[in-house]
Formats: structure tokens, C-alpha cells, sequence
């Protein structure tokens, strides 16, 4: 599925399927689904929680990142760049799904 | 099968049967003082059987067995008989336990409060814990460490202490000679010798303690300290724990909550006696 400019959607996975640690650089994150454990670090914890359960595009989580923190103006290409990627590995792992 | 022991360890028990009569009769020596299983019924069997059905005679050859196996064990010399019950009940737990998180970790025990150490084959994880359980520190085992999912709490394995190559040396200046069993050289290992824990660590095996210090020990370098971050000590115990995938989200709490609230150091040290020094120091401060 695709938003009004075609680019994908995601949803997160539910957040009664994750219990998320924070620690100190890497954030353990444990997926009830798979039974797996993930070691993940900054903006991954951040994008999971932006998207709380809405189906949303790159460009929109990346829209709700900048309301919530400070980002570069001028980073924006490489910032959609990196959650876009973040969210292709997000889908390989199960823990977002791509509509 | 023949020659028949059982015993408690901790919160395990097993029945070790085998062959034959010597493995058997060194385990009733070095476990005279540990309780034996209520009602007879134990967690796990192990077996020790002749490789082939000639070995029991002829240069005699001990294949271990039991409940959980693994299919490419070499069998060992029946001198090294006691070594294979040992390495067959380490094998059971290791695979089987599921009670608890099982860490790859020695333990010690101050006061109420458990100092765990763990580290790669030859770190020196077992000799520190054997040595401090010399002078002052109850033992709580030198091998594994139960983590209890539940509350946060350390139960103690105190199985003989498996002193390899060096640290025989070391420790029989230190324990009584009564306390050993037989040198067993040139084992896959290097050289064994067990040493029965002190007897206070035996009767007060079923006492469990809160974690108070993590420590990665490292042997073979210049004395050094720095801490070691809750994420790197999370990645570390779940290498260490052989069974923290099969307990799923139970064991993702605990290992979680005990890296969150036990401060870890990883130590570096050149002599027994610099890594005691060491460990005092931290732990005085810490405590």
C-alpha cells in the first residue's frame, strides 16, 4: 500500500508484542512474536515510537521526528534516507510490516 | 546399570550410573558431605558406558550418556572416568535446566550479596572463585551461576571445583589435601584435579543471594579496571547463558534487570594474587 505520493506505508508492531530497554547506547528490544531479542540503536526506538500504531510513509515519520525533536533543516534528504532504510530492516525483522 | 550415585547440587540432582566401580567410588568420596536426592528422584541421568562393548575390559573407554547427549563426545580413558561424570552433569544442566537463567559464571558470596564472574575458557573465572572461597567468600560455584527469573536472586551450583594446568599448583598450597581427588593428567582439558568446595559452601548451597558485582576477568595481562557498559555486560551474558533463548521473555526480563541494577567491571590481571587485590578493592568501594 502506498500514501498519496507512492511511497510505502508501515505499521509497527503492536505494543503489547515489544518490551523495550533502554540501557545506555543500545536499546534491547524483545519481540513476544518471535521470541527474539534486538539490540538496536538511535533512531530506531525513536522511529518505533513515532509511528505508534498508524500506517505511515518515510516522509511522514520523518514529519513527526521533526515536531518531536530537533533536526537539521538542511539534513532532511539524508534523515529520509536513513529511516527509509531503518524501515526496510524494521520489516525484515518483524518489527514493523510494510502495507 | 551397575554402579549407581546420586546427589543434590544446588537446586539439581542426578543419578550417575555406570560400568564401572571407580568413577562411582571417587564420586562417593569428593560428594560424602552433599544430601542426597528426597525420595530418590533425580533431574537428570548420566551414564558412563563402554564405548564399544569390548571397552569395558580392554583399555577401557568411557562414552557419556544420559538424558541429553551429544553425539560427537570423544569417549575417555576409565582414568579419566571421574572427569567424564563431571563433564556428563555439566552437560545436563548446560542443555536441560530450565529453573533458571543458567550463566557460564562463577560466583562468590559476601555478606549476603554475590559477586559473578564470567569470562572465556582460561579467563580464570573458576581459580579466582576457588581462591576466594579459600579466604573468606562462600563459593557458589565455579561453573555455573542460576539467575532466578523471578526475583533477581543467584542460586549456587557448588559442584566440585574443576582446577585445570596451573591452578592445581596454586590451590594445593591453599586447601587441604584431603579435599582433592586424583590428578588426572593429559585430559582434552590439560591437566584436572577436583577440589571439594569448604564445607560451609556445601550445607549452605540451598542459600541464595542478590547480585551485588559483575566482573569479566582476563588473565594474563597487566593489572587493569574500567567498567564495562549495561549494554556490552547484556551482549556478554546472553553469549554466556546456555539457555536464554529457550526461556523467551522470562529470561529477557532477568538478564535485562540484572545488567540495569548490578554495576561491571572487566579486570585484567597477571597473578592470583593481583586479581584477589583487585576484586577486594572494587568490591570495598561498591558495597
Amino acid at each position: 500500500m502506498a500514501d498519496d505520493d507512492g511511497q510505502y506505508l508501515y505499521r509497527a508492531e503492536g505494543a503489547e508484542q515489544l518490551l523495550v530497554r533502554r540501557l545506555d547506547d543500545l536499546t534491547l528490544i524483545y519481540h513476544r512474536r518471535s521470541g527474539l531479542t534486538h539490540m538496536v540503536t538511535a533512531p530506531v526506538p525513536e522511529i518505533l515510537t513515532a509511528m505508534g500504531g498508524d500506517a505511515l510513509s518515510a516522509l511522514q515519520i520523518l514529519s513527526r521526528l521533526s515536531d518531536r525533536f530537533d533536526l537539521a533543516v538542511e539534513d532532511e534528504g539524508s534523515q529520509f534516507a536513513v529511516i527509509a532504510a531503518r524501515l526496510e530492516e524494521l520489516a525484515g525483522l518483524g518489527l514493523v510490516e510494510r502495507l | 546399570m551397575k554402579h549407581t550415585f546420586s546427589v543434590c547440587i544446588g537446586p539439581a540432582s542426578f543419578r550417575i550410573g555406570s560400568a564401572w566401580a571407580e568413577p562411582v567410588e571417587q564420586l562417593r568420596r569428593l560428594y560424602a558431605d552433599y544430601p542426597a536426592p528426597e525420595g530418590g528422584f533425580v533431574d537428570f541421568s548420566v551414564r558412563l558406558e563402554p564405548a564399544t562393548p569390548l571397552r569395558q575390559w580392554l583399555r577401557p573407554s568411557v562414552a557419556i550418556a544420559g538424558d541429553y547427549m551429544l553425539p560427537d563426545a570423544a569417549p575417555l580413558p576409565l582414568a579419566q572416568g571421574l572427569l567424564a561424570a563431571e563433564m556428563g552433569m555439566n552437560l545436563q544442566m548446560a542443555l536441560g535446566w530450565r529453573r533458571h537463567v543458567l550463566l557460564h559464571a562463577s560466583c562468590v558470596e559476601k555478606d549476603g550479596r554475590a559477586l559473578v564472574m564470567t569470562g572465556a575458557s582460561g579467563s580464570g573465572k573458576s581459580t579466582l572463585a576457588a581462591m576466594l572461597g579459600e579466604r573468606g567468600w562462600r563459593l557458589m560455584g565455579d561453573e555455573f551461576a542460576l539467575l532466578d527469573v523471578q526475583k533477581g536472586g543467584i542460586f549456587a551450583f557448588p559442584r566440585l571445583i574443576s582446577l585445570k594446568n596451573g591452578a592445581i599448583r596454586v590451590m594445593e598450597q591453599d586447601a587441604d589435601p584431603a579435599r582433592f581427588g586424583p590428578l588426572m593428567e593429559a585430559t582434552p582439558k590439560g591437566d584436572i584435579r577436583h577440589l571439594v568446595p569448604r564445607a560451609d559452601a556445601i550445607a549452605r548451597m540451598g542459600e541464595g543471594a542478590m547480585p551485588a558485582m559483575l566482573l569479566f576477568p582476563r588473565f594474563g595481562f597487566s593489572p587493569a579496571v574500567r567498567p564495562v557498559m549495561k549494554s556490552e555486560s547484556f551482549i556478554r551474558l546472553t553469549q554466556a547463558s546456555t539457555n536464554y533463548v529457550a526461556l523467551g521473555e522470562a529470561g529477557f526480563t532477568a538478564l535485562a534487570r540484572f545488567v540495569e541494577t548490578v554495576p561491571a567491571h572487566a579486570i585484567d590481571y597477571g597473578s592470583g594474587d593481583e586479581a584477589r587485590l583487585l576484586v577486594e578493592r572494587l568490591w570495598d568501594a561498591a558495597i
